[in-house]
């Protein structure tokens, strides 16, 4: 198991990034291709978590920002039975994944209104399995990642069997 | 996070070539840089993505709103990009269907 505790600014996402691709390379079961997957999905998570407490703190994103925002990220490897879990809780105030803004179809000209909207799409795309727990003050996001890239592979336009949820 | 940036001149096209991780903590130097040059009048914007190591979604918003913004000019937005683990970011979001991708930045400005 490996506990990782972030300061919560933009800097610390390529530290999870690169602890998560180390955890992965120490497996053999996960090749480079499902690595990848993990550090994509943790990145993701990272930055939504990084990104509700700075909201919540009133705190803008801008170049060269470098301060920290509330209390720390916390993130939680667990590998068992061939899967890897990652936990990755904030203190951003909580939010309701279904009550995500529903963003036009990608291929939509509209859509390009909007830049953001992918993060969450991509971890569930990306993970086995998602799990959102509101915890006291904030979100738990739990990610179950199998070896191989869920199949058939599933894109935002093309959204398979199990769909997006 | 390293993110190295070099502007170049193509004929009509002004070439960005990206280098480095493009996350939160760097996109906001991307999103800068694709700014001033359209503020300076460069309506035809191509971003190589050859020396990418790793793009997020906050990238993908990025290159989003460079998009839209030389389009609001009637001008080109173009891609460079082979690396499969970076194709696979715009393959699964879809935006493969959105973004014009070439193999070569010769391609992309010849196109």
């Amino acid at each position: 198991m490996v506990e990782l505790e972030l300061p919560a600014r933009p800097e610390v996402v390529s530290v999870a990034r690169l602890v998560i691709g180390a955890l992965v390379a120490t497996d053999p079961l996960f090749d480079d291709e499902r690595g990848a997957d993990l550090r994509l999905a943790i990145s993701e998570a990272c930055t939504n978590a990084i990104q509700a407490q700075m909201a919540q703190h009133g705190v803008v994103a801008r170049n060269g920002y470098a301060g920290s925002v509330g209390e720390p990220i916390l993130m939680l490897c667990t590998v068992q039975d061939g899967q890897i879990e990652v936990a990755v809780t904030d203190h951003g105030g909580g939010f309701d994944p279904n009550g995500l803004h529903v963003h036009p179809e990608v291929t939509d000209p509209s859509r390009l209104d909007y830049e953001g909207g992918f993060g969450i799409p991509l971890i569930k795309m990306l993970a086995d399995s998602v799990e959102f727990r509101p915890n006291d003050g904030g979100t738990t996001v739990v990610m179950r990642f199998k070896p191989r890239t869920p199949g058939p592979r599933r894109t935002l336009t093309n959204r398979g069997p199990s769909g997006l949820g | 996070m390293d993110l190295r940036l070099e502007v170049s001149e193509r004929g009509p096209w002004t070439v960005v070539e990206v280098g480095g991780e493009i996350d939160v903590a760097t996109a906001p130097r991307l999103r800068e840089q694709l700014i001033s040059l359209v503020a300076a009048g460069h309506h035809h914007i191509c971003v190589s993505l050859e020396a990418v190591d790793f793009i997020d979604s906050t990238g993908l918003g990025v290159l989003i709103s460079g998009l839209k913004r030389v389009r609001t000019h009637g001008g080109g937005f173009a891609l460079v990009c082979t690396e499969p683990r970076i194709m696979k970011v715009f393959e699964i979001t879809g935006l493969l269907a959105v973004f014009d991708v070439h193999g070569t930045i010769d391609d992309a400005v010849s196109a």
